[in-house]
């Protein structure tokens, strides 16, 4: 750092600009930390968080991801349990959310005026601003009571014939569990695919709309078209959430040891086990094992996050060359 | 356009058949209809949460909430324990996370080169990708195994989250700050850390407003980190930042779980005070982002 004042180029090394060219060099020096810090911070929670469930990881080994077992008493633990229940309740939010935010985007940016998308935007913005908690609290109290009277005994009326409908109505279970995570998933969907869709050149739409293609025809012809990617990348990010959520699950989800066929069964999922179970930890191996899934997390959505980050980038990429 | 429709799939293709134009119109409607639905769904979702939350928690909205410690056995009681816990550990994670957010989103906007900070854009983006229970997990085996859990341990668990959040919103704003703004102060012989201290970082305040108070609306309602950090703990006010304190949203996960309808009733009535806190910071972030367009539209 020295080497910078002593600029053989500079007149003379007067004490003033000595004093103003170090005040920059530190504030570099500082911003620089600063980033470096952060990037390092990656690398160190990875690393923390596996060290931490090294003890089962060197114990159960990769099996642990397809065991199903969660023995205390024998000390046999394993993730299937909870990585079926994760991704479960997270596919069928995600089934339900997709279909229902793009039509939310469409209804904003193609159907309603001005004045009415815009206090609803900002309506189903706040939705996502509910802390996961409140909208837990709200799951276990109100809404799952709620699925077990009405809608369980319905879809199993209607639906029944397929295993995952048939069974036992609980109040807490993988259905509830899925639908708060739609309910937390759809405002982050929407509002990506609302901005995809209102960043799509008018000319192109109002083309086919020119050439005598109905107002859905040239939506799903060319915007859909346009925007596929960012749609593929807002569902990913919507995905993460949805395996990275641990207390409105944990809340809603019941607990379970086992896989159960229906959906109206109590379950787990990696998060939320770990949500219930961290203070009950009796040995370091349950312990490791909580960790292990926790490390099994990290993994799931770190890749999601990184494979939906990748989408955008070459998606902004490729429409800037275009 | 070859890009984006594939051959054979031209959408352009439909048109050529001018028949069944009744049934295309049908479909038109039926779909603007399930569109309206899905926006009513949303927004009655909204409203049925915002609702119930209002409507249980209303009863229990009194003075004693906000005096009175939680109680210990079905006594008459408040959360002003838990109120006061989460005030202290937002504070000090705002006075960790905001400087260095500020200071990464300086350094990818004044000084890295275009390769640097796309790759720091991509390590904020995944780091806001960590689910939360995932950095509980973290600050667990980083400080509180052997040392115990304590407040400031809770306050940096958010700080984490929070960090990314403020240093995008700071990193975008300052992008959008004018270059004439820079090489007018440069050109005057400021160095180059003042302009960015006394020209830029004031007319990126709204910006940077906007970010900071959405994110702490985001971390005041965060469980998991703390449940690792700052959970247990006693029922008692208490101002000691080196124990752990109980916390609101923490609060509302332990109320939530028992079966005693008064515990529920606190529980609702906690919600109330944290949706309530959420919608505020919501407001104040649509005025400061207000006054950031008309800043910048302004220069």
């Amino acid at each position: 750092m020295t080497t910078v004042t002593h600029d053989p180029a500079a007149p003379g090394p007067r004490l003033e600009s000595r004093g103003i060219r170090l005040g920059d060099v530190l504030f570099r020096g500082v911003a620089v930390a600063a980033a470096a810090g952060t990037t390092a911070l990656l690398g160190l929670i990875a690393y923390k968080v596996i060290e931490q469930a090294w003890p089962s990881i060197e114990h159960f080994g990769l099996s642990f991801v397809w065991t199903e077992a969660w023995d205390p008493v024998k000390d046999n633990y394993g993730a299937l349990t909870f990585v079926y229940g994760t991704v479960v309740t997270s596919v069928i939010a995600l089934l339900l959310a997709t279909p229902i935010s793009i039509a939310i985007a469409l209804f904003l940016t193609e159907i309603a005026p001005r004045r009415v998308a815009a206090p609803i935007a900002t309506m189903v913005e706040l939705l996502a601003a509910i802390p996961s908690v409140v909208l837990g609290l709200w799951g276990i109290l109100v809404f799952g009571p709620w699925v077990a009277r009405h809608l369980e005994p319905w879809l199993q009326d209607v639906l029944g014939f397929i295993p995952l409908f048939d069974g036992t109505f609980y109040q807490a279970g993988m259905l509830p569990a899925a639908l708060v995570l739609t309910i937390m998933i759809v405002p982050i969907t929407s509002a990506i695919c609302r901005e995809l869709f209102a960043r799509t050149p008018r000319d192109l739409t109002d083309g086919a709309l020119a050439l005598g293609s109905t107002r859905w025809e040239s939506i799903r012809g060319v915007m859909f078209a346009y925007a596929a990617p960012g749609i593929a990348a807002a569902v990913l990010l919507g995905l993460g959430r949805a395996f990275g959520e641990a207390i409105a699950v944990a809340q809603v989800i019941g607990g379970s040891d086992n896989i159960h066929t229906s959906l109206f069964a109590p379950a787990d999922t990696l998060g939320s086990r770990i949500a219930s179970q961290y203070q009950g930890a009796t040995t370091p191996l349950q312990q490791g094992s909580l960790l292990y899934l926790g490390a099994i997390l990290m993994v799931i959505s770190l890749t999601t996050n990184v494979a939906a980050q990748f989408v955008v980038r070459r998606f902004e990429k490729q429409r800037r060359a275009a | 356009m070859s890009e984006i429709t594939p051959a054979g799939a031209d959408p352009f293709d439909i048109t050529v058949r001018s028949n069944g134009l009744g049934r295309r119109r049908r479909v038109e409607k039926s779909l603007g209809f399930l569109a309206i639905l899905s926006a009513v769904a949303a927004v009655g979702v909204l409203a049925l949460v915002l609702g119930t939350v209002l409507f249980k928690g209303i009863d229990s909205l009194n003075l004693n909430l906000f005096t009175e410690p939680r109680p210990l056995f079905g006594q008459e009681g408040g959360i002003a324990d838990a109120l006061i816990g989460s005030v202290l550990i937002v504070g000090m994670s705002m006075a960790f996370a905001i400087p260095v957010a500020v200071l990464v989103a300086i350094y990818m906007s004044e000084y890295a080169s275009v390769r640097v900070a796309t790759f720091l854009r991509l390590v904020l983006d995944v780091l806001n990708g960590v689910p939360a229970i995932v950095v509980g997990i973290f600050v667990f085996g980083l400080l509180v195994v052997g040392h115990g859990q304590s407040a400031v341990y809770g306050a940096f668990a958010l700080s984490i989250l929070m960090l990314p959040m403020v240093a995008r919103a700071t990193q975008e704003v300052l992008d959008i700050v004018p270059r004439s703004q820079r090489e007018g102060s440069l050109a005057l012989g400021v160095t180059k850390w003042r302009t960015t201290w006394n020209i830029i970082l004031p007319s990126a305040i709204g910006g940077i407003l906007t970010g900071v108070v959405i994110a702490v609306a985001r971390v005041a309602g965060e469980t998991a980190p703390l449940l690792f950090t700052s959970a247990i703990a006693a029922n008692a006010i208490s101002l000691d930042v080196s124990h752990a304190l109980p916390t609101l949203p923490v609060a509302i996960f332990v109320f939530s779980e028992s079966p005693d309808p008064g515990e529920q009733a606190m529980g609702w009535a906690a919600a109330l005070v944290l949706i309530a806190f959420v919608l505020v910071m919501n407001v104040l972030a649509k005025i400061f982002a207000g006054r950031k367009r008309r800043q910048l539209e302004g220069s």
